[in-house]
Formats: structure tokens, C-alpha cells, sequence
């Protein structure tokens, strides 16, 4: 199956487990401009972890650290229990750490098999396999109850923005990883989309992956989210459970940076730092 | 699975076409119904001679050579670039391969080896060349292969002087150029059917067939899922030269000659059948099988009036009207296809949107 550590998700879930990555003492500089400082963040697997901050507050130079596109330049980089260090795409990839762009980069002509499989493709004998890629991809978007597709021939060209959203997940996660980015994945999408999309985020998280959502919009946030972390102006402002926070107190974090509306800073398990 | 298990649902119904049998579907299906067509008439016309033995090995002769030019074609347009240079790489190959043979001496197969290695290497050559600067230079491809058309013909000119050569080995004119390999099967047109199938399953079957088609679809898309871009296109580039070179051998052998004014036309006529065929000028959409339809349609009808007592002038006109209703009625079946997202119809795009998509730089 697509997705084995699923069973083992569902433990990851409950309180004490330990983040699947951690990032301690962040920084990241782009000459003079000090864009991440001292940056602490946890996503843990089977929750779905949103990053939430203005614009420019530096989310997605922190993605493109976790997926190693612009290397942190110091700080601590713990995943699944081991410190790392990601220089490249592929070194993420190989740990697991998979990253959805806004701009899903799909190739429109291709079908759906073609582009879940699109740069790793199964071969035999140098002639693709084209059998082994249709099952894979039918488990694959079964495995994420996805029921909206008609065919997996279907060109991409010929899809909704959510069921090209759907095709961009799903080949996040064909790969068995442990850690999907999902950057913005509904800022494009109708009513009816953005639902179908949310789902399938809770999907990934309750398949038992650790999700980290960039969002701008807190319904969505607050619909699907486990956890809250805010960054304001390249610090973590704060990480927190859904449950113990209301939107407006989000907001005034996300425009302020200071957390007093909260009880200070925490550390996403309710505890003071 | 956790909790949430759930039952297969997706699209089980209609069962996953193969990459093969959905260039059935394409636009050269149409393009081969109008070819029986066209043949149809014509015999109906003239029984007695237009549908004969003689007749067709004539047509599928005159076709052999363009459809090895076809299939790199093929794979160049659909990456979303052209390449111009096919005529006188030709004829440079043919050119050095003449050459290198009258160099080796004889007249045997041993000698018709030598100047294939010859032939081949050059065209490579000038695929490399035309790639590197496509690629890596950024040069845009019309740019580029508009002058290795100019400058490859001009080398050619440069090593005989302007005047044709006409020493090709024995073996390569009467076994190759005119020979049967069976019966009244020219020899030609099995060794361009064997490209051709070769192609075929290149382009459908394989992952360089795939990323061909993603780079004209969306080259940003693929440099992202891991497609080393640039180097694939320089492959593509370098695949059409090495064809060309390989045509250059083929042309030596059935015209005696090196052709060296003869071949202006030959990039037109080959890029007029990819596009006939069904490939999309603007990447990501077409067909080797398309193509060789599309390069059968100008030869049949050029038989044909000359048969029937037509002026043959009349098959550029109906060559070139030809041209532009068939990529003028296929945008308009896409642009329909799309509007009623049919899952029917392979490889379905907006002209033009692929392009811009790709342009897209990454968030």
C-alpha cells in the first residue's frame, strides 16, 4: 500500500508523541536581510500543522529549507528522530519530505498516470510499465478516497483546479513519504473545491502523514488544522493546538507578533517557554 | 490503511487505454481516413494503373526518405521546437559519407558500412550542435537550425566545390537506393519502416517518449519532478540530426547524387506532414504514425494528378490548403474537447497554453 505507516499514525496522534521534524534555532540570511531568526517549528505525523504569517513573514523561505531548495544556513534539523541535514530536493525526497508549490508545475497534455509518475517512472526492460503505474496510481488515490477522478487517462489539461490539486497530493505522496508541504493549496479554488481539497488534507494526516499547511485563510486553517505555528517578520511568534485559540487571537498574532493574547509564547504543547 | 479504509472507486469503468492505442484516436485517424480517400478516388479514376504494384512501390520509395526526417521531426516539434536543418544536414551527410566511401575504395558492402558510420556521425554532429545552442545557449530553435541550414549547406558546398558527387558504392545504389528486399518491397521503404516502428515505440513506449511530450508540455514541471531538461532536449535534437544523417546515406543511394541543390524544400515538406499528421507546432501533442500519414498525403496526390492529367503544380496548392484546414479544424476540436472535458480524446490541449504555463517561474 501506498501509505504502510498509516497504522502507525494513529499513535503519532496522541499528545506526548515526539514531532516527526523539528527544527530548533533557524536562521536563514539572504545577504544583509536576516529572513529567519532563531526559528523553532514541530510538525508531527498523523496532525496536520499549519504555518500561517503575513506576507514576507518568511514561510516560504522556511519550506523551501525543510525541502532543501535554499539550505538553512545554521540551526538544528531533526527528522524522524535523526538530525540531518538537507542540502537538495532529492536529499528531502529520499527522507520522505515532500513539497506541493502553488503553481502545481503539472504537465497538461500528460494523463494522470503520466504525471503521478512523472521524473520517477517504473520501467521494464527500459519500456515503461504501464500496468505497474495504473495500479499504483488507482491504490494511490484510493488510499486518499479520492472518488471525483473518472479515469486515470484522463489528460490533466481536462480537470478542475481541485482535481489538479488532488493530482499534485497524491503524487506528493505516492512515494511513501512522512512529510507533505502544502503551499497555498487552495488559494485558487471555488467553495466546493476548497471542501473537497480540506478533506483530502485530513486524509493525508489521518493516513497517518505529518502535514504542514501554508495558508492565508483561517477557516481553512481552523477546519482541518491541528496545530497552529505563526511566523511574524522571521521569528516564531507562536505554536499552538487549534483547540486552546480563537481566529481573532490568531490574527492578532499574525498582525502583531506578540502573543500576549495567548498566554505567551508557547511551545505547540500549551507549556510556557 | 487507517480507519478510514476505503473501497477503489476510481475509474475502473473504462479500461486505461494503452499509450499505443490511443494514437488511434488522434487527429491521424481523420488524416488516414483522407488518405484512403484520396487513394480511393485516384483508383477509381485510373484502375488500371494508379493502385498497381509498380505504381505504389514508386510512392512508398518517394516516401522513405522524408519519413525518416519525419519521425526526428516528430520528436523535435513536440518538445516545442523546430528544426530547419534537416535538408542540409542531409545533404552534408551524404556529402562526407560519399566522401569517406570513395577514400575506402570499393564498391561492396564493406565500403557501404564505412560511409553509414560516416553519415551518422555527421548528422549527430550537427544534431549536437543545433541542441547545445537550443538548450544550454537558449537560442531559439528557429534561430538556431535556420543557420546550420545555411552553414551545413554551405560546408557541404565548401568540400565538393558546388558540384554534386555521383560515386556512390554499387552496393548502396543497387541494393539500397533501388534494390527489393523481397519481391517488388524496395529496400528503402523497409529500412524507413523499421525507423518508423523504432520511433513509434520510442516516442509512446519509453521514458524518453514521455519526457519529450512533458517538456513540450511543461518544461517547468518536469525540471521539477527531476526531468533533466536541458539534456534531454540536446538528445532530441542530436536524435533528429543523427536521422538526418542517416537520410543523407538513404538519399545518396536512391538519387546517385549528393542533391546539393535539391533539398531547400525538404524541411517545408517535412515539417507540412508533422503538422498534417497532428503534431502540435506549439509541443506537447502528436504522433509518429500521424506523421507518416502526413508525409504520404503530397506524395499520393502528386501521383495522383499526374495520373489523372492534372497538373502536378496543383498538388502545392491542395498540399497547402490542405495544411491549414487540418491544424485549423483540429484547434477547433480541442478548444471543444476541452470545454466538454472529454476524457475521450488523448493528449487534448489549448494551443498555445502549454507555452505560457511553462513560462510560469516557480513561487
Amino acid at each position: 500500500m501506498t501509505v504502510p505507516e498509516a497504522a502507525a499514525g494513529a499513535a503519532a496522534t496522541t499528545e506526548d508523541a515526539a514531532p516527526l521534524l523539528s527544527l530548533r534555532g533557524i536562521n536563514k540570511s539572504f545577504g544583509a536581510v536576516h529572513v529567519l531568526q532563531d526559528v523553532d517549528f514541530d510538525a508531527y505525523a498523523g496532525q496536520v500543522t499549519a504555518l500561517v504569517g503575513d506576507n514576507g513573514a518568511g514561510k516560504s523561505t522556511l519550506i523551501k529549507g525543510i525541502a532543501g531548495s535554499q539550505p538553512f544556513d545554521s540551526g538544528e534539523y531533526v527528522f524522524d528522530g535523526h538530525a540531518v541535514t538537507v542540502t537538495n530536493p532529492k536529499h528531502a525526497n529520499e527522507l520522505g519530505i515532500e513539497v506541493v508549490y502553488q503553481d502545481l508545475a503539472l504537465c497538461d497534455n500528460l494523463d494522470i498516470v503520466d504525471n503521478l509518475f512523472l521524473g520517477r517512472e517504473v520501467t521494464k526492460n527500459g519500456i515503461l510499465d504501464e500496468a505497474t503505474m495504473e495500479r499504483r496510481a488507482q491504490e494511490t488515490l484510493a488510499g486518499l478516497s479520492v472518488r471525483t477522478v473518472k479515469s486515470i487517462r484522463q489528460v490533466v489539461a481536462s480537470l478542475s483546479g481541485g482535481q489538479r490539486q488532488t493530482v499534485a497530493i497524491a503524487r506528493a505522496v505516492i512515494w511513501n513519504s512522512k512529510l507533505v508541504v502544502l503551499d497555498e493549496p487552495t488559494a485558487a479554488l471555488g467553495v466546493a473545491q476548497t471542501e473537497q481539497v480540506l478533506r483530502l488534507v485530513r486524509q493525508l494526516a489521518d493516513n497517518g502523514l505529518a502535514v504542514v499547511l501554508i495558508s492565508h485563510n483561517l477557516n481553512d486553517v481552523f477546519q482541518v488544522a491541528d496545530r497552529i505555528s505563526v511566523l511574524y517578520l522571521g521569528r516564531m511568534a507562536a505554536q499552538m493546538k487549534t483547540k486552546d485559540v480563537k481566529s481573532n487571537q490568531v490574527v492578532e498574532v499574525i498582525t502583531t507578533g506578540r502573543s500576549d493574547a495567548i498566554g505567551g509564547i508557547t511551545n505547540g504543547n500549551g507549556e510556557l517557554k | 490503511m487507517s480507519a478510514t479504509q476505503t473501497t477503489p472507486t476510481v475509474a475502473t469503468e473504462d479500461a486505461p487505454a494503452s499509450r499505443l492505442s490511443r494514437i488511434s484516436r488522434l487527429q491521424a485517424l481523420q488524416i488516414l481516413i483522407l488518405l484512403v480517400v484520396t487513394i480511393a478516388v485516384f483508383t477509381a479514376l485510373r484502375p488500371d494503373t494508379f493502385l498497381t504494384g509498380f505504381n505504389i512501390r514508386g510512392i512508398v520509395q518517394n516516401t522513405a526518405i522524408y519519413a525518416v526526417l519525419g519521425v526526428g521531426m516528430t520528436f523535435v516539434i513536440i518538445t516545442g521546437g523546430i528544426d530547419l536543418s534537416v535538408g542540409s544536414v542531409l545533404v552534408f551527410s551524404g556529402v562526407v559519407a560519399d566522401k569517406v566511401m570513395v577514400w575506402y575504395g570499393g564498391q561492396g558492402w564493406a565500403t557501404v558500412l564505412v560511409g553509414l558510420v560516416a553519415a551518422l556521425a555527421s548528422g549527430l554532429a550537427w544534431g549536437l550542435v543545433n541542441g547545445v545552442l537550443v538548450a544550454k545557449a537558449k537560442v531559439p530553435p528557429l534561430v538556431v537550425t535556420l543557420g546550420s541550414l545555411s552553414a551545413a549547406l554551405g560546408f557541404a558546398q565548401i568540400i565538393t566545390k558546388g558540384l554534386d558527387l555521383r560515386d556512390a558504392p554499387q552496393a548502396l545504389v543497387n541494393d539500397i537506393g533501388f534494390g527489393n528486399i523481397v519481391g517488388q518491397v524496395p529496400t528503402i521503404a523497409v529500412v524507413a519502416a523499421v525507423v518508423v516502428v523504432f520511433g513509434i515505440v520510442l516516442l509512446h513506449r519509453t521514458r524518453f517518449g514521455l519526457y519529450t511530450y512533458a517538456i513540450g508540455s511543461n518544461a517547468e514541471a518536469g525540471r521539477r519532478s527531476g526531468v533533466k531538461v536541458e539534456r534531454h532536449l540536446i538528445k532530441v535534437y542530436a536524435f533528429a540530426g543523427l536521422l538526418a544523417g542517416f537520410a543523407g546515406l538513404l538519399n545518396l543511394g536512391f538519387f546517385q547524387s549528393t542533391t546539393i541543390g535539391g533539398q531547400s524544400n525538404t524541411p517545408l515538406n517535412v515539417i507540412a506532414g508533422v503538422a498534417i499528421g497532428g503534431t502540435s507546432l506549439f509541443g506537447g501533442i502528436g504522433s509518429v504514425f500521424g506523421t507518416v500519414i502526413g508525409l504520404f498525403i503530397p506524395i499520393v496526390l502528386q501521383n495522383g494528378f499526374i495520373q489523372v492529367g492534372v497538373q502536378p503544380f496543383w498538388q502545392q496548392v491542395v498540399v497547402g490548403a490542405v495544411l491549414v484546414a487540418v491544424v485549423y479544424v483540429d484547434q477547433l476540436r480541442r478548444a471543444a474537447a476541452l470545454r466538454g472535458t472529454s476524457p475521450r480524446l488523448p493528449f487534448l490541449s489549448r494551443a498555445g497554453g502549454a507555452g505560457s504555463a511553462s513560462r510560469k517561474g516557480s513561487a
